[in-house]
């Protein structure tokens, strides 16, 4: 509030210089918009395989967001964020699910409440699980989120009605008013190149990413943000400035987990068949490590932590064949996936050790005249 | 009969897990950090004895294996000392990160192979008040009690415990003192390191198959312990140990009238008691509260 009061008084004084400074700023709040065109052009450039690898690194990147705004912001340690991200992914599938004779049933509702209702599900997921956050705190709530994981994945693997057991389930395509997002069906021509499943998907992909960033942005600069960050600096502080620390903390961790939620939907209807292997300790480490490397508490930066730590191991998959020293999947050698993961683990420790920042960081680094 | 078998059989178990526990929280007093690379100290330590031991014999294989897995939780130690934070929430995050390296190389080095620790109990059982249990846990109940029973001697008795206790309970004053908590953090990572690897060889032994690749995940087993124990107390985390072996055991045994709780829910029942024991006491049975509450 008084930040922006004071550089509105500075720019009232030097009114020369208002209207080019007024220009710049223009120019930079336009200019991650003027990003996005590139963006909508790519799925008439690339051929779906591609597609699919920038569709779950945006699916991700949106959880990554829900879990920046959690232990960044908040400062609460989450290992549990792959069970949130279930959550949301399997509520879709069951709720949009047709009862049929296979293992899995479903209710058959229409697909887009299903949808609103599997993130409002993920969300209220975290709001239950925000009374053991409220009331442990530090290192003691990040490890008893484990449990989540742990608990989730066994409810994955035997509520076999709702979940399809070990054998995962398949998800039903999203519609929306008879037009399918991640279908064919109706057929849709865009200069000459045929919009399939993934071109669909990309776009949603892409709206859900613009929306969750613009909203986490609004989170972390506002109000909430703030307090949050009072909170998670000096508790005591933010008590006596009047911030309810149990509802702020029970807020930041449903918010967070609507984030996720959004996450599973879209995860799911770019996977169209979800298994419980998926959704795993393994999982939440590398959401961690995506919120890590992009730097705890920076929106764009957990946003390019998210599309780096899912893309590399998918491209680095594609491009084995011509990468002399990565072996074929299962040969008992170096393969895509295991050099990622080294590589992941690099990352963390050497972003940790010589630039907390992460991502984001290094860019503030590399801009100093931004400060 | 059945129960008492159980109740041994968890008891046996939960010895092992105490290791690891006492590891865990031997590292939490020393430097205020949970190593959440613990596990691949184990399967690390556990792998040098399964590849020695065919050349040195059991014992000798265990001894440098428990140096190994040593080293690594010294060398982890000098990579968290190496960050200019001291924020505990972010060290911790740090061995998240070595945990994946370590992980991936031993798992790489592992592959699909089951490895066996050459260890001179193999397969046979004894009969014990009308129980069968297998002479290889009960081997890891006395090894484990005499480790915890040497650990709380030294822990208690010796002037490199009070150095060790007066680091833990306020460090600044300590360092004052002249106490050098260099030493003190790299010894404390040390301990928790050849605990981890003593664990690791029994957790392999029979009636489990041996060690693979996912040997290490069982090490979280002992995370529900040390919060359950509360995280600063090393009799907590024996106890939290118990604990946890008995529940496992007792859910295991009788899956049969707990089948519409799931297939495996042994492994998940430690979590959930730990949840509860959460919302009952925030730390833990044993743990000392926080203070700076609003």
């Amino acid at each position: 509030m008084s930040e922006t009061t004071t550089l509105r008084r500075a720019g009232q004084a030097a009114p020369s210089s208002s209207s080019r400074a007024g220009r710049a700023a223009l120019v930079r709040r336009a200019a991650p918009w003027l990003l996005l065109l590139p963006l909508c052009a790519v799925p008439l450039y690339l051929d779906g395989s591609w597609l699919i690898i920038g569709i779950l690194g945006m699916s991700t990147a949106v959880g990554a967001i829900g879990l920046t705004l959690l232990v960044g912001t908040a400062g609460q340690l989450s290992l549990a964020h792959a069970f949130f991200v279930a959550v949301g992914a399997y509520t879709y599938a069951y709720l949009a699910g047709e009862s049929g004779p296979s293992a899995a049933g479903g209710l058959g509702l229409p697909t887009l409440p299903a949808a609103l209702a599997a993130i409002a599900a993920a969300g209220l997921a975290g709001l239950l699980f925000s009374p053991v956050a409220a009331r442990v705190g530090g290192l003691y709530l990040g490890v008893a989120s484990l449990a989540l994981v742990f608990i989730g994945e066994h409810v994955l693997k035997n509520a076999t009605p709702l979940t399809g057991g070990y054998n995962g389930r398949e998800v039903a395509t999203l519609a929306v008013g008879g037009f399918e997002v991640n279908g064919g069906a109706p057929g849709l021509w865009v200069l000459g190149v045929p919009f399939t499943g993934r071109e669909r998907l990309w776009y949603l992909a892409l709206a859900v990413l613009v929306v969750s960033i613009v909203v986490a942005g609004r989170i972390v600069r506002g109000r909430p943000g703030r307090a949050l960050q009072l909170m998670r600096d000096n508790p005591a502080a933010a008590g006596s400035m009047g911030v309810p620390a149990h509802r702020y903390k029970a807020a930041a961790f449903t918010v967070s987990s609507v984030f996720a939620g959004a996450a599973g939907v879209l995860t799911a209807l770019a996977f169209e068949f979800i298994v419980p292997q998926y959704f795993t300790l393994h999982l939440a480490v590398l959401y961690l490590a995506m919120a890590v490397i992009g730097g705890l508490g920076s929106v764009p930066g957990a946003v390019a932590g998210g599309l780096f730590v899912t893309a590399l191991p998918l491209v680095l998959d594609r491009f084995s064949g011509s990468l002399g020293f990565l072996a074929a999947p299962g040969s008992g050698g170096l393969d895509a996936a295991m050099f990622a993961r080294f590589v992941f683990g690099a990352l963390l420790v050497i972003v940790l050790i010589a630039e907390p920042g992460g991502l984001a960081g290094l860019w503030r680094r590399l801009r100093p005249s931004r400060r | 009969m059945k129960i008492l078998q159980l109740v041994l059989l968890g008891v046996s178990l939960g010895s092992i897990y105490s290791l690891i526990a006492l590891g865990f929280v031997v590292i939490y007093k020393g430097t205020k950090v949970i190593n959440l690379a613990h596990g691949s100290v184990l399967l690390a330590g556990a792998y040098a004895v399964a590849v020695l031991s065919p050349h040195t014999g059991f014992l000798p294989a265990v001894a440098l294996g428990a140096v190994a897995s040593a080293l690594c939780a010294v060398v982890i130690q000098r990579l968290v000392a190496a960050m200019r934070t001291q924020n505990h929430l972010v060290l911790t995050i740090l061995t998240i990160g070595v945990d994946i390296l370590l992980a991936t190389e031993l798992s790489r080095r592992i592959g699909s192979r089951v490895l066996t620790m050459g260890d001179p109990w193999g397969g046979r059982r004894v009969e014990i008040l009308g129980t069968v249990l297998p002479q290889a846990r009960i081997a890891a109940t006395v090894v484990g009690i005499l480790f915890i029973a040497l650990f709380f001697l030294v822990f208690r008795r010796t002037d490199f415990g009070v150095r060790m206790r007066a680091s833990a309970d306020d460090p600044r004053t300590a360092a004052l003192m002249g106490i050098d908590q260099r030493k003190v953090a790299l010894t404390s990572w040390a301990i928790g390191g050849a605990l981890a690897c003593v664990a690791g060889v029994f957790l392999a032994g029979f009636p489990n198959p041996g060690l693979d690749h996912t040997s290490g995940l069982i090490a979280l087993n002992a995370i529900p312990a040390i919060i359950i124990g509360g995280l600063d107390s090393t009799e907590g985390a024996v106890l939290g140990g118990l604990i946890v072996g008995v529940t496992q055991t007792l859910v295991d045994g009788n899956a049969s009238s707990l089948h519409f709780l799931g297939e495996g829910f042994g492994t998940v029942a430690p979590y959930v008691v730990m949840l509860l024991i959460l919302l009952w006491r925030p730390s833990g049975l044993m743990g000392s509260k926080e203070l700076n509450r609003v």
